[in-house]
């Protein structure tokens, strides 16, 4: 496929503006740009042709089974693009008037009532706009609590080792010390690894419940309440909310404090790899401590507290302004459709397809974790790999070229040759028996062509590219 | 390779006069995978024996570089930020760092030692 | 009631029986049978019932209604109300764009991977740098990430000039706190920093100077010095700018800066309360490691074809996990592609034209306004498409435009920080003019 660089013709443009109808400023010389521009120079032919090639090389959720676990790629409702295109929301600006805004503020309240209902807490903010941002902001949540109380020596963020990277990276850039906790052997917390590791100096446990390996941790409320015993608090990673929403509420768990991926569990679109919004959610007495926006708050004549420190009275921003709006937007337009009943029907049929799928897989897949699972589980290809040379990287390939996006690998870490699958309630049992016997070939053809698995995918624009070259000897542009 | 020490987190080092150079093993370079980047310190830095000193990227890993001794870094080998595949084809021969004034030292192994432990690691 | 489940009843009671469970609610129970009897269902859920979707469009339409749109907007301040051209609408809506995750897998996504080594270089072109990210949260996580980007363990400290959007010193702020690492703020001496005693503050313990071009007044700060002076300090320069005035305006790269961010939301995505908008964020070769975020490398398949992939991987979360410099995954993708469609399809031509109108639009307007007895411009320094003025009765003066549907600029320090672009009319700011006028002379 050709660049945007490799279509331009020089001298060829586009007509968007009218004439200037005032007199014409020029940029002072002392500052003025002294470089070309090196922009393609297009029409608007070129520009569309050549974006729909690109999208015609982009396996979206609308092309096909997406099983990728912990992403939650379920179908995302034409209808909440409509919302969130309506005039009288994207025209509005953010340091608007409040009389202006009413309905912008409609949108962000009755998200967070709901939100704070789904999730059993008191207090909500949309400025995160991903997971990892509304963990930071989480775990700063934490961080000003122990401060506002004096409590400095609460160095270390608790996190089991089977959770996702975000977690220990975001404990270090709040500044803490990670501690790494074995999970046991049945995929939960190892409760006496965790006792070990409390004590005066815990500022709080980073946990997902269902955890990575798709399993609902059975001591939870034995969890939450040995790390509040020990003075820390409990921080509840939503990233697998979609299993268990409207049936258990972290809230109801212990959490203290949450975040919610909108992008996955409330089915507003990944885009590619954003935007998202990570909802941050908490009990009522961290609400002091969430977000604000200093601009927003100065216009609507709310004062600042000057020079105050953060933790003493000062308070965090993570963003500018009120966060992904017309993420919050989408979300709620979703929480509308599904509604009271829709909510947990959607999280009982994602673990439903999870288990029926795991339960068609297992005779000839080995599962990692072999019990009841809830919105995903996760097969070790250890053994075929032994028996035939062919990796879970190999199978995931292979799986391309049958129209099946790859689900996630060589993740959570504590399983080696790991495929963690995640279907999604939006799936039939049509696609699930369907993507079952692609499975059941890829396995058969693995023993039988091994060197026809390693090489795939057969059917795409590019064949495995070459990372090694990529990494070392970067070409991050062109020209 | 007769003056030749080894770290149990795969370093190799090996001394020439007052001067150490430090470079990580077959093994180490074997287990990575192609290595496509080496976070290098900078002359001047100090380092200290268990202490990480820089790391090694390969693809889809990260490692640190572990150092056996303490002491002063004298100089980097700037050849690994150009072909960092080095590390692979010649481990012994791309050493990552040359350190001096040093004043203490990991425990190090022999190269007989060393394979034996390499071989309780497999 | 909207579902998206499409096993029917049936169905599902079929599934449950070949996992040995009983139908409905009791085999449901039994797939959760890990979670505690307690906290199960414990509660009914206080949510209404579900809606169809005309219902659901029509109570969100109503809601879209509650809101006031102008019709000319003079207001700013980090949110830029530039002209969307209808394809770069519509281009981001395919649904393969829309709901593609991030490109793990290079075979099947090419084509986001592509757009973004296209963004990656759009943006270095703007800014005269080497090497861009794939984007972050916004332009206030940008310069947050940038001053992290700065630090070692012997400079830790973060210096911000004064003159900087508060939104964006706010974020720089809260970051520092996270990381346990000190900000100080360069003060402003008419309207711009002052250089002097940003001299005096590039102490040895200085990692980073962070400078908004043109700043939050509008007005141009002597980037190039102030990034001379930054280095004979042996600390890093990062520049804040605006994507618009960087088509016109002396670059990053020219002023040496060492990184460059900014809001990428004047690059074709609309105002929406806030969000989403598009941090972008670049550096210098040098630095390339040291950038968080996805990047995207070109490479070749095993049969020598051109390829696109998520580069540099082991500087991230998922592999360094409490060793990453930065927690960012999910970014802003699809606001990045935005911005390139809209990058694309203006060209270096129409991204001129748009620096050229809103500066010019800017400076009627600025002209108008003090040509009234009372109103008179605060600095006088060069600016760009935003300028702040004293007046007497600015609460009356914004009351009496917004009711003839204009938003005035934003009351900022006891004055009013204006903006225009290519947008705004001279009729518009003509009529804007005489009220502001009429009120003034009340």
């Amino acid at each position: 496929m050709k660049l945007l660089f490799e279509r331009s013709v020089p001298g060829r443009k586009t007509q968007v503006l009218p004439p200037c109808d005032v007199e014409t400023v020029e940029i002072p010389k002392e500052y003025k740009r002294l470089t070309l521009l090196p922009l393609p120079e297009l029409s608007e032919v070129d520009v569309t042709r050549h974006y729909t090639e690109l999208d015609h090389q982009v396996f979206g959720v609308n092309c096909g089974f997406y099983p990728l676990g912990s992403c939650t790629m379920k179908y995302n409702p034409r209808v909440d693009e409509e919302t969130a295109a309506l005039p009288g929301f994207t025209g509005i600006h953010p340091l608007a008037p409040a009389s202006a805004v009413k309905g912008c503020e409609e949108i962000l309240q009755t998200a967070k009532k709901d939100l704070c209902e789904i999730s059993g807490m008191d207090d909500m903010t949309f400025q995160p706009a991903a997971g990892a941002h509304g963990e930071f902001t989480g775990v700063l949540l934490i961080k000003q609590y122990h401060d506002s109380r004096g409590d400095t020596a609460r160095r270390k963020i608790i996190v089991p080792d089977s959770a996702h990277g975000t977690n220990p990276a975001t404990a270090s850039m709040c500044g803490f010390e990670v501690v790494n906790v074995a999970s046991a052997p049945d995929g939960g917390i190892d409760l006496d690894a965790l006792e070990s590791v409390l004590g005066p100096d815990t500022a709080g446990l980073m946990l997902t419940n269902p955890n990575t390996l798709g399993l609902f941790d059975r001591n939870i409320l034995k969890i939450t309440s040995m790390v509040h015993e020990a003075g820390g608090l409990c921080y509840y990673d939503g990233a697998n909310l979609n299993a268990v929403m409207g049936l258990v509420r972290p809230g109801d768990m212990g959490f203290d404090c949450v975040h919610m991926n909108l992008h996955k569990t409330f089915a507003t679109p990944h885009g590619g790899g954003g935007p998202g919004a990570g909802a941050v959610g908490c009990k009522a007495f961290l609400a002091q401590f969430l977000p604000h926006s200093v601009l927003m708050d100065a216009k609507d004549g709310k004062p600042a507290p000057e020079n105050a420190a953060i933790g003493h009275g000062g308070r965090i921003q993570v963003r500018g302004f009120a966060g992904n709006f017309l993420i919050v937007v989408r979300a709620l337009t979703y929480i509308l459709s599904l509604g009271k009943e829709g909510i947990p029907e959607t999280a009982e049929n994602a673990v439903l397809n999870a288990n029926y799928l795991m339960h068609q897989l297992e005779d000839m897949y080995r599962v990692a974790y072999p019990r009841t699972c809830m919105h995903e589980f996760v097969l070790d290809l250890q053994d075929l790999k032994e028996e035939t040379g062919c990796s879970a990287l190999d199978v995931a390939k292979t799986l391309i070229d049958y129209g099946i996006h790859p689900p996630t690998m060589y993740f959570p870490l504590i399983v080696h040759e790991a495929l963690m699958l995640e279907p999604t309630e939006t799936e039939s049992r049509e696609t699930l028996d369907e993507a079952a016997e692609v499975f059941r070939k890829v396995y058969q053809l693995a023993h039988d062509d091994p060197d026809y698995v390693k090489a795939s995918p057969h059917s795409t624009v590019i064949g495995r590219p070459d990372e090694v070259q990529a990494s070392r000897h970067p070409v991050v542009k062109y020209g | 390779m007769a003056d030749i020490k080894f770290t149990k987190t795969h370093e190799w080092v090996t001394k020439d006069g007052e001067v150490y150079a430090i470079g990580i093993s077959d093994f180490a370079q074997k287990s990575l995978g192609d290595v496509v980047f080496v976070n290098l310190p900078e002359a001047g830095d100090e380092v200290s024996k268990g202490e990480s000193f820089g790391d090694v990227e390969s693809v889809k890993a990260v490692s640190d570089l572990m150092s056996p001794v303490s002491g002063t870094v004298t100089e980097v080998n700037e050849d690994l930020n150009d072909a960092p595949e080095k590390l692979n084809s010649d481990p012994y021969g791309a050493w990552i760092i040359r350190v001096s004034d040093v004043s203490d030292t990991e425990e190090l192994m022999d190269e007989a030692a060393y394979k034996e432990f390499c071989s309780k690691e497999e | 009631m909207g579902t998206y489940i499409p096993s029917t009843k049936g169905e599902r009671d079929e599934m449950l029986a070949s996992l040995g469970l009983p139908a409905g609610e009791e085999g449901y129970r039994k797939l959760y049978s890990d979670v505690p009897e307690s906290v199960f269902r414990s509660h009914e859920l206080d949510l209404p019932e579900g809606m169809s979707e005309l219902s659901v469009v029509r109570k969100m339409t109503r809601i879209a209604g509650e809101n006031k749109t102008y019709q000319t907007i003079l207001r700013g301040a980090g949110a830029y109300d530039h002209y969307i051209p209808a394809i770069v609408k519509s281009i981001p809506n395919k649904e393969e764009f829309l709901t593609a995750y991030t490109p793990y897998q290079a075979e099947i996504n090419q084509g986001i991977l592509q757009s973004i080594f296209e963004y990656q270089t759009m943006i270095c072109g703007l800014t005269g740098m080497d090497v861009s990210n794939a984007s972050v949260y916004d332009g206030a996580t940008a310069a947050a990430e940038a001053a992290a980007m700065c630090r070692s363990p012997k400079r830790r400290v973060t210096l911000v000039s004064a003159t900087t959007n508060p939104e964006v010193i706010s974020v720089i702020r809260t970051y520092c706190y996270g990381a346990g690492t000190e900000l100080r703020i360069v003060p402003a001496k008419d309207g711009r920093t002052d250089v002097s005693k940003l001299a005096e503050m590039l102490t040895e313990d200085v990692a980073g100077l962070y400078l908004q071009q043109p700043n939050f007044y509008g007005l141009f700060e002597d980037a190039k010095a102030i990034g001379e002076l930054v280095h004979a300090h042996k600390a890093m320069y990062i520049m804040g700018c605006s994507p618009i005035a960087l088509s016109v305006m002396a670059t990053p790269g020219e002023c040496g800066a060492d990184i460059a961010v900014g809001e990428g939301q004047s690059l074709g995505l609309p105002l929406a309360y806030g969000g989403p908008y598009l941090g972008y964020m670049a550096t210098t070769s040098k630095n390339m490691r040291k950038l968080p975020g996805r990047i995207v490398g070109q490479t070749t398949d095993h049969e020598g074809k051109r390829a696109y992939v998520l580069s540099l991987q082991a500087r991230e979360q998922h592999i360094r996990r409490e060793k990453a410099s930065s927690n960012i995954c999910s970014n802003e993708a699809l606001c990045a592609l935005t911005a390139s469609v809209y990058m694309a399809y203006m060209g270096p031509s129409g991204m001129k034209e748009v620096a050229m109108q809103s500066m010019s639009k800017a400076h009627y307007l600025a002209k108008k306004l003090t040509a009234i007895p009372g109103v008179r411009l605060r600095y006088s320094g060069a600016f760009f498409d935003e300028f702040l003025t004293d007046m007497p009765k600015a609460d009356a003066v914004l009351e009496a435009l917004d009711a003839e549907g204009i938003l005035g600029g934003l009351p900022v320090e006891e004055g009013i920080l204006w903006c225009a672009t290519e947008k705004v009319s001279k009729d518009a700011m003509d009529h804007t003019a005489a009220i502001v006028k009429e009120v003034l002379a009340q």
